[in-house]
């Protein structure tokens, strides 16, 4: 056996497949540890305090949200409370959600925690993307918050006969199927007002994460890449 | 003195792998009937609205796929078990008891899917109903179920490994199967923050299917070759430690690839778009060593001037040589079509991703796990050459065929919805129906429903030649 390369022995690459896999797993390991932090949810505190996060606390609902390009990312981010010009948040331009702007961290929280059980409870990702993970029967969600359709110029105010963005959506949630808006429509699901509500809050909240330029000009195209 | 394992008659652990294998079964057409209805929904919007929803079909197409998958892959180390070792399966009695608890979850799980389909927004939807969590929905009591079972299911594998026979294949299988099982557990918590929930849930996803599911191939394929052709185990093993250096080397950090988007940082984009790149190298590899190794045995036969094929099982092999093309198609440059970030910022979410998830779904599990079933069935009707009929050529055209004639077309609408939904529109709820109502989106959900008829005809014929061949005196026994 002594000229036996080493190329052609198993042992060799048992070792190998080892080591790399190994290896592979502890550079993830050690990349998770830094991505929990990053994508850990943020509180009142930071956004009082004008600090960013990936994934801002719950209390983003009391803020006006925008998603627009930053020239340093060079890809849109969400802006939180007014933009100062340079694609940073201002923190300061509240949005009346469901008639309030005061929502504290407990209420804002349990807001989201009744949204986020909401789109399980109710397989929203089995016809919806979030993220853009899930199914594609039906529009992407991340940044539904910010759909025109909805806005003051949008079709789905005069169709549901509510004066608010947040309050046309829930709206639609309890009663899809009296809404249609194309031969594709949402089923019944029996989501009722306070779920509705804690939806809309879910869906305010996942607009505000940084998604890396994720959806690319979203809302903003009439016709052309780049367009405004 | 091993020749008794061969057949399934003289092994419970065999005989339990086709327990494993008819329920698998069962469960693969149950997947098409309900992929059948989703598609009918893509064409027939009002088709069973309100009583099966699209979200429904489309929960239990998936579940039924990765369920199935799960127990065709417990069925096939149940199967080469006594081979590879040659020993008898250990803890044989409580394998069987868990095939029980585990097939009466999965039944339980489905008809509450089927019939009680959502609940409130409560933790007690999440432990009774379903997690609502893509691939992952069964609910948490289930989950816990499949942890126990899962651990029965390991604990046999390593009891028998460690005290038979171990091979290459017995180690790789060891490290893989604890792994595949752990992986699971990542997936078993609630968070209301959905980037840390994305974040963990692709821990399950994409560690199953593109890192350990992989490798899982890898060793059943290295099973096969020995088994169906007589391929040198030396070899055969060797070929086998460099794929899962290989599959885990680029797999694990090719995670990063999910992660552009979800809220994570922006070195994902780097680390993901480099070892994701990668990732199709290994299944190369898988392909070119099924197609070495064939050519090289039967070459070595007919230089003793054997003429005949060393192939002991044509209709498994067939099915395993498709995998290792159709993992490299599907998985390999399917997915490698959008795995830069550059062009997954308008792909992602698109249909172009479910293009590549039902080739590679289809080219790197369903075929080689229908092989195993070839195996079995070969195994338990003690016959020694197995070859082609009428019924298993007809089958594996109509499904690989049909797959492929339904890839393309799902690509086509993946295009549409690129370029009008993202790229053009801006990715709105309006930009969105823009996209599907298009003639050529329109068109290509047509043609996938055709598609889908053609693979549901070929399962049935799969499912009769499947059931036949022990009648059939076409086999040498």
């Amino acid at each position: 056996m002594a000229n036996k390369s080493v190329w052609s022995d198993n042992r060799f690459w048992k070792r190998t497949a080892t080591w790399v896999t190994g290896f592979a797993s502890i550079l993830l390991i050690w990349l998770t540890f830094d991505t929990s932090t990053q994508i850990a949810m943020g509180n009142d505190q930071d956004l009082q305090n004008k600090v960013t996060k990936r994934v801002p606390g719950p209390t983003v609902i009391n803020y006006k949200i925008t998603y627009e390009m930053s020239p340093k990312r060079g890809h849109e981010v969400p802006i939180i409370g007014g933009n100062d010009g340079k694609g940073n948040s201002l923190f300061q331009e509240k949005e009346k959600f469901f008639g309030r702007d005061d929502y504290s961290e407990k209420e804002a929280r349990a807001l989201l925690h009744l949204g986020k059980l909401g789109s399980q409870a109710k397989n929203c990702m089995d016809c919806h993307t979030l993220l853009g993970n899930g199914a594609y029967y039906a529009p992407d969600l991340t940044k539904a918050w910010l759909d025109p359709a909805w806005g003051p110029n949008g079709a789905m105010q005069a169709l549901t006969g509510k004066n608010t963005k947040e309050e046309a959506m829930a709206e639609f949630l309890q009663h899809p199927d009296q809404y249609p808006t194309h031969a594709r429509m949402m089923p019944n699901l029996g989501i009722t007002a306070k779920e509705a509500k804690g939806l809309v809050a879910f869906l305010k909240h996942m607009s505000s994460i940084d998604t890396n330029g994720f959806p690319r000009n979203f809302g903003k195209i009439k016709g052309a890449v780049h367009g405004k | 003195m091993a020749s008794k394992y061969l057949t399934g008659t003289g092994s419970e652990s065999k005989q339990l792998a086709t327990w494993y294998f008819t329920f698998a079964a069962i469960l693969f057409g149950a997947q098409l009937l309900f992929g059948l209805v989703a598609a009918i929904q893509y064409v027939m919007p009002g088709f069973l609205y309100e009583i099966l929803d699209f979200s429904i079909a489309r929960m239990l197409h998936i579940n039924a796929l990765v369920v199935w998958m799960v127990f065709a892959m417990f069925g096939s180390v149940y199967w080469l078990l006594p081979d590879e070792t040659g020993i008898e399966t250990i803890g044989i009695k409580i394998g069987k008891l868990l095939f029980w608890i585990f097939a009466a979850a999965i039944v339980v799980v489905v008809l509450v899917f089927l019939f009680v389909q959502v609940g409130k927004a409560d933790a007690t939807t999440i432990w009774l109903i379903t997690e609502g969590r893509e691939y992952i929905e069964a609910p948490r009591w289930a989950d816990w179920g499949i942890v126990v079972v899962a651990l029965g299911f390991v604990g046999n594998l390593f009891l028998t490994g460690m005290k038979g026979r171990q091979t290459g294949i017995v180690t790789v299988l060891m490290a893989d199967m604890i792994a595949f099982a752990g992986l699971y557990l990542a997936g078993m918590f609630f968070t209301d923050n959905i980037s840390v929930d994305q974040y963990w849930w692709w821990w399950v996803i994409h560690l199953w299917v593109e890192a350990t599911w992989e490798v899982f191939v890898g060793a059943i394929a290295a099973y096969g070759l020995i088994k169906m052709i007589g391929a040198h185990r030396q070899v055969v093993e060797m070929w086998l430690w460099i794929e899962v250096a290989m599959l885990f080397g680029s797999g694990i950090l090719g995670l990063g690839h999910h992660y552009f988007w979800i809220g994570t940082p922006e070195y994902w984009w780097e680390i993901g778009a480099l070892f994701s790149a990668l990732e199709p190298l290994p299944l190369v590899a898988m392909f070119v060593h099924v197609l070495y190794d064939w050519g090289k045995t039967q070459g070595s036969e007919e230089e003793k001037g054997n003429t005949h094929s060393v192939i002991n099982n044509k209709p498994a092999f067939t099915w395993f040589v498709l995998n290792a093309f159709g993992n490299f198609l599907g998985a390999g440059v399917w997915g490698f079509f959008h795995t830069l970030p550059q062009i997954n910022l308008y792909t992602h979410g698109t249909q172009f991703t479910s293009a590549h998830g039902h080739l590679a779904f289809f080219g790197a599990y369903a075929t080689i796990l229908i092989g195993m079933f070839y195996i079995a069935v070969q195994g338990t009707n003690g016959i020694k050459v197995m070859k082609n009929t009428k019924a298993s050529i007809w089958a594996v055209s109509l499904i690989t065929g049909g797959m492929m004639g339904m890839t393309v077309a799902l690509t086509i609408a993946g295009y549409v919805q690129v370029i009008v939904s993202r790229a053009q529109m801006g990715a709105t709820w309006a930009a969105y129906f823009d996209g599907q109502s298009g003639m050529w989106f329109t068109q290509a959900m047509d043609w996938r429903l055709i598609m889908g008829i053609l693979i549901f005809t070929g399962f049935i014929i799969l499912a009769k030649d499947l059931l036949t061949t022990g009648k059939n005196p076409v086999h040498e026994r």
